[in-house]
């Protein structure tokens, strides 16, 4: 179309005439019937008539478009004037007086015309009826175009000179127009039972002869300081296509009439053109709102259901997406029902939209829904959202959904809604009901918090705590209970155990070493740490069991056959406490050093802690009751042993994680240690005593051993036997040794013999354990890779 | 890299969303065989009551470049995350974390009446919500 530039009583007027011509009310087409009556009324000759339609386009296309009918407008207008009829002389024609049109039927037309005249800018002739105020004319539907900004701008100064007087002297119009409103929200469905077409005409004929006197004086108004201010609010222009937009004009002029009230009112309080203003509902909008609330919903503390609210919305002829958005924006407790604040919200919302402001990402405080008593709106306009909630849900976006109070850390200020939300307790009752849901799941994220496993208290807690706290120095106590977290109640707890196990194993790591020996000396407590971390730290829903330990190859082994872990743990459950005490004085200084540096290298190796625990666990079971048989042996043996297995764990340190290594050590330690062998020695007793006999004659080793095997022995019977025997046995050989040598070479030869047997028995005692270690070490390494293996599916 | 995609029952999308906007077809086509797992997930622990049934899926399966997460609520709408495998910092239930904010954004949606099921989601509230959830991961 041409680029039409109408001044803004032109845009007023030619918008009431399309509105008047838009009998159908689709607000894009005119009646041609409409429009022919309407320029014969304009008393032009009919071949300038149709002249001017075929400029503007419509024989053309075929109908009148709004464009076209403007054009058509004007083309009157220039032909009332007497300019050559041309496109051209639609823009260039400064100036024109309004098209008039000679209204038999309409002498509101004639009204319009002198009305939109007797504005400022075209000054035209027609003074000489008096004009009723532009609202009062606008009984029509009619519909602003938003060609122009500035026509708009300038129409909104129209209105905002209006708004000034005519609030005092036609009170009883507002209502009126804002049932106009209403029926243009319904798009003029006869269904709404508001206030009929005929209500309307005749206040007019009341209200008009009242309102002369204030619209003279309003003609006479020059343009108020606030004009400018408008022009502001203008800046916001609407951005919708032309097909969107087509707000009824009854909507935008009174609305924007009574929001430019409000905002005049506010900015001659405040000088401010905030962007808050336009949000402002004011006393009439707000007592106009209830009363539609009432229509919807005559209870003014209940609900509007989202569907009813849907049907009234969707009269008002916006697009569904945005009309989603309001919704979103207004419905504060998210729960799909509108309270008459969220309605009045909505409402205002719609209006604003229909007027052109755009809407906001977040709900304005002004239309926050308050606590207030909604039956005096006459405190409500006044308040403008600093009842209560100062922006907070608007600092964040999502706080639309309140559900999520507690949950998130980036959102803090949520907790603050979530106090507000307690004070809707009338009103968001559901909405509470409705958020509970996250609570329940939000103590399962451990993530966010610092990990508290939650301990069990099981038997050899009690033992395995104190173990852990004297072995270690200045551990973490938190590290005692996490192996020992049973109940994977859920995946979460179950996550958070293994975290927490992790930091345990962490914590083992960082501790240097001492937590394996508290791990290995105790093979019940490892047991049942297997048992369940196995349960946790598997993967599959399918580990309900802890998977038994893998079949030890035995046959070598007589003793370790002979071996049940059962009897190993019910025997030695009350022997741990004891020796475990005086453990710490009992390590030997011999292995230490080779053991420190050889974990401290591997440890960064092994990243997986908790596995090489787990894994090396179950060996440990099979493994301590072989290295107790050392002990059978006294301590030359085992101290031979010693230092092979201390080089052959050397060894394999470099191959095996540090745990392994560091397991044998320490259970050969251990081994050296009563305390560590007490279980062993009573566990392979039986087994033991057949061989544990052999006099063994090493002058040093067992003197240090006698002593301390000595100053431990208390509590176990079993092994009392046992080491009086080998005491007995050392004792024996001791003095036997002097004896031999004072006596005959018979003595020293069967003492070398006797010490050969020992030797040969030692040496091949050591060959089928580290054959045995190395069948451990290659399970080990299969379980490993089969945990790998499961391991993607873990979190399932 | 992050991408969201709601899926509906009838595993057409809902929304889709990726932050580096080049990648979207592959994107697309990642969630289409992600259905695939998620049927399968949902088929196996559906035996039991649906009320048993647990609503996050956890790693749908990883890739070397990426993993995907699955979620599914008890109208078999599906939520499907994909994050880069960089991404080590984030843990299991932080991805859970953002699929409970994704369903209650969504049932937000939902309670809108001028919203059709089936339709694509189109509420800015909840595109600010993912928005803010992407930046958070990357």
């Amino acid at each position: 179309m041409e680029g039409l530039t109408l001044s803004d009583a032109e845009q007023k007027y030619y918008s009431d005439l399309f509105s008047y011509c838009d009998i159908e009310s689709t607000k894009k087409v005119v009646v041609n019937g409409r429009v022919l009556e309407l320029f014969r009324a304009a008393q032009l000759p009919n071949d300038v008539v149709l002249q001017i339609m075929e400029l503007c386009g419509a024989t053309r296309l075929g109908y009148f478009g709004r464009s076209q009918f403007y054009i058509a407008l004007k083309l009157v207008a220039v032909a009332q004037s007497g300019f050559p009829l041309r496109v051209e002389s639609i823009n260039t024609v400064k100036d024109l007086p309004l098209p008039r049109f000679v209204a038999s039927k309409n002498e509101q037309e004639s009204r319009l015309a002198a009305s939109y005249s007797s504005d400022s800018e075209s000054q035209g002739s027609y003074s000489g009826v008096i004009p009723p105020p532009p609202g009062r004319g606008q009984v029509k539907k009619g519909s602003i175009s938003h060609d122009t900004v500035q026509s708009r701008a300038s129409a909104e100064q129209q209105e905002s000179a209006s708004p000034i007087v005519s609030p005092q002297q036609s009170p009883p119009t507002s209502p009126h127009t804002w049932r106009k409103h209403n029926r243009h929200s319904s798009g003029g469905n006869s269904e709404r039972p508001l206030a009929g077409p005929g209500p309307f005409w005749s206040p007019f004929g009341e209200a008009q002869p009242g309102s002369s006197a204030g619209d003279a004086v309003w003609s006479g108004h020059s343009p108020p300081p606030p004009q400018e201010n408008w022009v502001s609010f203008a800046d916001t222009p609407p951005t919708s296509t032309l097909l969107t937009m087509h707000p009824a004009s009854v909507q935008d002029q009174t609305t924007v009439r009574t929001v430019a009230s409000a905002t005049t009112a506010n900015e001659i309080r405040r000088q401010s053109s905030s962007y808050d203003d336009p949000w402002k509902i004011t006393d009439e909008q707000r007592q106009y709102y209830i009363n539609q609330f009432k229509t919807i919903q005559p209870d003014l503390n209940g609900f509007i259901p989202g569907s009813a609210a849907k049907e009234f919305f969707t009269k008002s002829k916006l697009p569904i997406l945005e009309l989603s958005h309001i919704w979103e924006l207004s419905d504060f407790d998210k729960d799909g029902a509108l309270t008459l604040d969220e309605f009045c919200a909505a409402f205002h919302l719609v209006v604003a939209r229909k007027n052109g402001y755009d809407l906001p990402e977040k709900l304005p405080e002004s239309l926050m829904p308050k606590l207030i008593d909604l039956e005096d709106a006459a405190d409500v306009g006044d308040q403008p959202g600093e009842v209560g909630y100062p922006g907070s849900p608007a600092e964040a976006p999502p706080s639309k959904s309140p559900s999520m109070p507690s949950l998130n850390q980036t959102w803090p200020e949520l907790n603050q809604s979530s106090e507000q939300w307690e004070t809707f307790s009338e009103r968001s009752s559901s909405s509470q009901t409705l958020t509970q849901f996250d609570s329940n799941i939000a103590p399962a994220d451990p993530d966010t918090a610092i990990v508290h496993p939650v301990p069990i208290r099981m038997t050899p807690s009690k033992i395995h705590m104190q173990e852990m706290e004297l072995k270690r120095t200045g551990s973490d106590h938190t590290n005692p209970t996490s192996p020992l977290l049973v109940k994977p109640s859920d995946l979460s707890e179950e996550n958070k155990i293994n975290s927490a196990v992790k930091f345990a194993s962490g914590n083992t790591v960082a501790d240097g070493y001492s937590s394996s020996d508290s791990f290995t000396s105790d093979p019940e407590q490892i047991g049942s740490n297997v048992t369940r971390q196995r349960s946790h730290s598997g993967t599959s829903p399918d580990n309900t069991a802890p998977p038994p330990p893998p079949p030890r190859p035995q046959p070598s082994h007589s003793r370790s056959s002979s071996l049940d872990m059962n009897r190993t743990f019910a025997v030695t459950t009350g022997q741990q406490q004891a020796g475990v005490v005086a453990h710490p004085p009992a390590v030997p200084p011999r292995p230490q050093p080779s053991q420190a540096p050889g974990p401290v290298v591997h440890r960064p190796v092994d990243a997986d802690g908790l596995i090489t625990h787990t894994s090396t666990s179950p060996q440990q079971i099979p493994e301590q009751p072989n290295f107790a048989d050392f002990s059978q042996f006294e301590v030359f043996a085992a101290s031979n042993v010693n230092e092979e297995q201390d080089d052959d764990a050397e060894k394999h340190a470099e191959v095996l994680p540090v745990e392994k290594a560091s397991d044998p050590a320490s259970s050969l330690r251990g081994a050296k240690t009563d305390s560590k062998t007490e279980e062993k020695t009573a566990a392979s007793a039986p087994a033991n005593v057949s061989k544990g006999t052999t006099p063994l004659a090493p002058p040093p080793k067992p003197v240090r051993r006698r002593l301390k095997s000595e100053d431990e022995l208390r509590p176990d019977v079993d092994e009392h036997t046992q080491k009086t025997g080998v005491l007995a046995a050392v004792l024996a050989a001791q003095p036997s040794i002097p004896r031999s040598a004072g006596k005959d070479k018979k003595a020293i030869q069967a003492s070398i013999r006797r010490n050969k047997e020992t030797n040969t028995v030692l040496a091949r005692l050591n060959s089928e354990l580290q054959q045995q270690l190395k069948d451990v070490l290659e399970e080990r390494i299969s379980l490993e890779v089969q945990l790998e293996q499961l391991r993607p599916f873990s979190h399932l | 890299m992050a991408q969201i995609a709601v899926i509906a029952k009838e595993n057409y999308p809902l929304y889709i969303r990726s932050t580096p906007m080049e990648n979207e077809l592959k994107f697309h086509y990642m969630v289409h065989t992600s259905l695939d797992v998620v049927d399968e997930k949902i088929s196996a622990m559906g035996k039991a009551l649906v009320d048993q049934r647990e609503l996050y899926l956890g790693l749908l399966y990883p890739t070397e470049d990426y993993k995907v997460y699955g979620y599914v609520t008890n109208s078999k709408v599906k939520f499907v995350m994909v994050v880069d495998s960089s991404n080590t910092a984030l843990r299991d239930n932080e991805i859970r974390s953002m699929f409970r904010k994704l369903h209650n954004s969504y049932t937000d949606v939902m309670c809108n009446p001028f919203y059709n099921p089936g339709d694509r989601i189109q509420s800015r509230a909840f595109d600010n919500m993912v928005t803010s959830m992407m930046i958070q991961v990357c």
